[in-house]
C-alpha cells in the first residue's frame, strides 16, 4: 500500500511538470515571434540597466536561513512525539518539555543577540 | 496487484486534479478575487465577457496563451523556463492529501498518506525553490530582491505553520488528513474550538506562505514591480499565478480539514459542506487582501520570529500538558 | 520487477543531476541541481519503506538546506554569475581517492552478510520512530536538543563576527 501511495505522488509530480510544460509548448506554437533587441532587454522601469543584477547579498539572509534550518529540524522532532505522547504518558511530556525549553533558550539567546532583528 | 492499471489510474487522477485546479482555483479563483475586490471597493469588477463577467478569466487565459514567449537576453534561460513549472507543480502536490468528502462510505481523497500533513508541509516548502530560481535567473535587480525577500519570508513562516500542524497532530494522534477529520466529532468537536491559537497561527502563517496581502512584499507592485515576477510574461506568468492560487486554495482546504471538521456537517451532503467551508476561508483571505495595507519587512519577520514562533512552542506545551494530565 | 525498475529510475534521477552539481560552471545551477538529487533519494527511502524519513528528506534537504545553500552563494562571489572551473590540477589524486573509496565500499558490500527473512519489509512509521525516541533513545533525543542549541549559538557568533 505504501508503494502504491507514493506511485500516486510520483505520478502527480511527473504529470504536473508535463502539463505545465505542455502549456508552454502550446504557447510556442500559437504565439507570434518578433524579438528585437530592445524587447529582450532586462526590465528596469524603462531605464537602460546599469551593470547586472547578480550581486553579492546581505549576510542577514544567511543568518535567518541558518536559524530557520535549526528550528526546522526541531519541528521535525515534534511530529513523531505528537502522535505517540498520549500513549507514553507523563514521561514523554517531560522529555519534550526539556527538549523545548532548551530550544526556547536558544531562541531567547538569538533574540538577545539581535539575530532576529532586521536592521 | 496490477501495476499497469494502477499507473493509469494515478495518471488520470493527476490530470483530473490539475484540470480541477486550473478551473476552480486559477480561473474561477481569480474571477472571485476580482469580483470580491470590486465589491469591497464599491466598483463593479469584470462585467463584460459573458453573463456578469463570468467568462473573463477564460478570455484572459486564451489571451495569455497567445502571448509571445520572451526570455530576457541576460537571463539564465534553462532555469528561467523551469522555475514556473516547479511552482505550478508544487501547488498541485499538496492536493494529493486533501480529503474532499465521503461518497457512499468511501472517502474522496487521492491518497490518504500516513504522513499526510508532513507531506503537505514538505510540498508547500518546494515553492520557495521555484521562486528563488525564477528570481535569480531573471538577472533583474527587482526580481532578485523580491525572490530573496520572498524566500526569507516563506522559510520563516514555515516554522509556525509546522507548529500549528504539530498541535493538530497532537489532538488527533495521527498525521493522516482523513484520520484528523475523523477525530473531529460533532460541531463542538471541530479543532477550531480546542485548538483556537493553533488555528490563528495556521491562518496567519498560511497567508504569509502564499505571499498574500498583508504579507505580499515580495511582489509589492508599487516598489518592486512585482518582485520575482518582473521578467515573466504570458504563460509562464500564469503558471506562477496558477501555482500561487492552487497553493492558496490548498491552504484554505487544509484549514478546513484541520480545524473546521473537513467534510462533516448536518443535512447537506459532505462534498457541499467541504466546499462551503473552504470557500469561507478563501473569502476570508480575499477580504483580508482588499482591506489591509502591506507590512514592512522588519515588521513581518518580527511577527514571525518574536510572536508566532514562541506562541506556537508555548501552545504546543500547553496542549501537551492538557492532553497528558 | 516493478521495484527494481523504480530503483533504476530513481538512481538515474539521483545521479544525473549529481553529475551536473559537480560539473556545472555556474555555482547557482549546481545548487539548484541538488533538488532533483534530493528527490531521487526521497524515492529510495520510500523503496526502503521509510516514509517518515522521506518526508524529512523533502522538508529539510530539498526545502531548507537548498535555500540555505542558495543564500550562502548569493552572499559570496558565486551569486554574481561568474563562471568557475570545478576541477583543478588535483584531478588524478581525487580520482584515485574516489576509486579507493568505491573499491572499499564494494568490498564491504560484498562481505556483509545481509539478513534475509520471509514476509514483507517492516515499515518505519512516524509512530515507531516516536516511541523509540521517547523510550530507549531518550538520552540521544535530549542530547539532540543540546546539539541544536550549540549549532544555533555557533551560527549566530560566526555570522555576527563577519559583519
Amino acid at each position: 500500500m505504501l508503494l502504491l501511495d507514493w506511485l500516486y505522488v510520483a505520478a502527480f509530480a511527473v504529470i504536473g511538470l508535463l502539463l505545465a510544460a505542455l502549456s508552454l509548448a502550446i504557447v510556442w506554437v500559437l504565439s507570434p515571434r518578433s524579438a528585437y533587441p530592445q524587447k529582450r532587454m532586462t526590465y528596469e522601469s524603462g531605464v537602460v540597466p546599469i551593470g547586472q543584477a547578480w550581486a553579492q547579498f546581505n549576510i542577514r539572509y544567511y543568518l535567518f536561513g541558518l536559524v530557520f534550518v535549526i528550528f526546522a529540524v526541531e519541528v521535525i522532532y515534534l511530529y513523531p512525539w505528537a502522535i505517540v505522547f498520549r500513549q507514553l504518558g507523563k514521561f514523554a511530556f517531560f522529555e519534550m518539555l526539556i527538549f523545548l525549553v532548551v530550544l526556547l533558550l536558544g531562541l531567547a539567546y538569538a533574540w538577545r543577540k539581535g539575530a532576529l532583528e532586521w536592521t | 496487484m496490477n501495476w499497469g492499471a494502477e499507473i493509469a489510474k494515478a495518471v488520470l487522477a493527476a490530470v483530473g486534479m490539475f484540470t480541477f485546479l486550473a478551473i476552480v482555483a486559477a480561473m474561477f479563483g481569480v474571477l472571485l478575487e476580482r469580483k470580491i475586490g470590486g465589491w469591497i471597493q464599491s466598483r463593479l469588477g469584470p462585467k463584460h465577457v459573458g453573463p456578469q463577467g463570468l467568462l473573463q478569466t477564460l478570455a484572459d487565459t486564451l489571451k495569455l496563451l497567445q502571448k509571445e514567449h520572451i526570455t530576457p537576453r541576460a537571463a539564465d534561460a534553462v532555469v528561467f523556463n523551469t522555475a514556473p513549472l516547479v511552482v505550478a507543480t508544487a501547488g498541485l502536490m499538496g492536493w494529493l492529501v486533501i480529503p474532499f468528502g465521503t461518497l457512499g462510505g468511501t472517502v474522496l481523497v487521492v491518497r490518504d498518506l500516513n504522513i499526510g500533513i508532513l507531506f503537505f508541509a514538505a510540498m508547500a516548502s518546494m515553492t520557495v525553490i521555484g521562486i528563488l530560481a525564477g528570481g535569480w535567473s531573471s538577472n533583474n535587480k527587482y526580481s532578485l530582491l523580491g525572490a530573496l525577500r520572498s524566500a526569507s519570508q516563506m522559510i520563516s513562516y514555515e516554522l509556525p505553520l509546522g507548529m500549528a500542524l504539530v498541535a493538530v497532530a497532537m489532538e488527533a494522534g495521527t498525521l493522516s488528513t482523513v484520520g484528523i477529520v475523523r477525530a473531529q466529532d460533532g460541531w463542538m468537536g471541530s479543532f477550531i474550538f480546542r485548538q483556537f491559537p493553533a488555528f490563528v497561527i495556521f491562518l496567519v502563517a498560511a497567508t504569509a506562505e502564499v505571499n498574500r496581502v498583508p504579507f505580499d512584499l515580495p511582489e509589492a507592485e508599487s516598489e518592486l514591480v512585482a518582485g520575482y515576477l518582473s521578467e515573466y510574461s504570458g504563460m509562464r506568468f500564469s503558471l506562477f499565478m496558477l501555482g500561487e492560487y492552487a497553493e492558496m486554495f490548498a491552504m484554505a482546504a487544509m484549514t478546513t480539514t484541520l480545524f473546521l471538521g473537513g467534510w462533516k456537517g448536518p443535512l447537506l451532503p459532505p462534498l457541499v459542506w467541504f466546499f462551503l467551508k473552504m470557500y469561507l476561508v478563501v473569502f476570508f483571505m480575499m477580504w483580508v487582501r482588499w482591506t489591509f495595507p502591506r507590512f514592512r519587512l522588519d515588521q513581518l519577520l518580527s511577527l514571525c520570529w518574536k510572536v508566532l514562533l514562541p506562541a506556537g512552542l508555548i501552545w504546543i506545551l500547553i496542549s501537551g500538558y492538557r492532553i497528558t494530565f | 520487477m516493478g521495484t527494481l525498475a523504480a530503483f533504476f529510475i530513481l538512481s538515474a534521477v539521483t545521479l544525473i543531476p549529481a553529475v551536473v552539481v559537480v560539473t556545472s560552471k555556474n555555482i547557482v545551477r549546481s545548487a539548484l541541481a541538488l533538488v532533483p538529487t534530493f528527490f531521487g533519494i526521497t524515492g529510495l527511502y520510500i523503496l526502503l519503506r521509510a516514509e517518515f524519513v522521506a518526508g524529512i528528506q523533502v522538508l529539510i534537504y530539498a526545502g531548507a538546506i537548498t535555500v540555505l545553500i542558495l543564500f550562502v552563494i548569493m552572499l559570496t562571489e558565486g551569486g554574481t554569475g561568474i563562471r568557475i572551473r570545478q576541477v583543478n590540477e588535483q584531478v588524478p589524486v581525487g580520482a584515485l581517492a574516489s576509486a579507493v573509496l568505491a573499491a572499499l565500499l564494494i568490498w564491504v558490500f560484498l562481505r556483509t552478510p545481509w539478513p534475509q527473512g520471509p514476509g514483507a519489509l517492516p515499515e518505519y512509521t512516524a509512530a515507531q520512530i516516536g516511541t523509540t525516541l521517547l523510550s530507549s533513545m531518550v538520552l540521544v533525543f535530549e542530547v539532540t536538543s543540546l546539539v541544536l542549541l550549540i549549532s544555533l549559538i555557533g551560527a549566530i557568533i560566526i555570522a555576527r563576527r563577519e559583519r
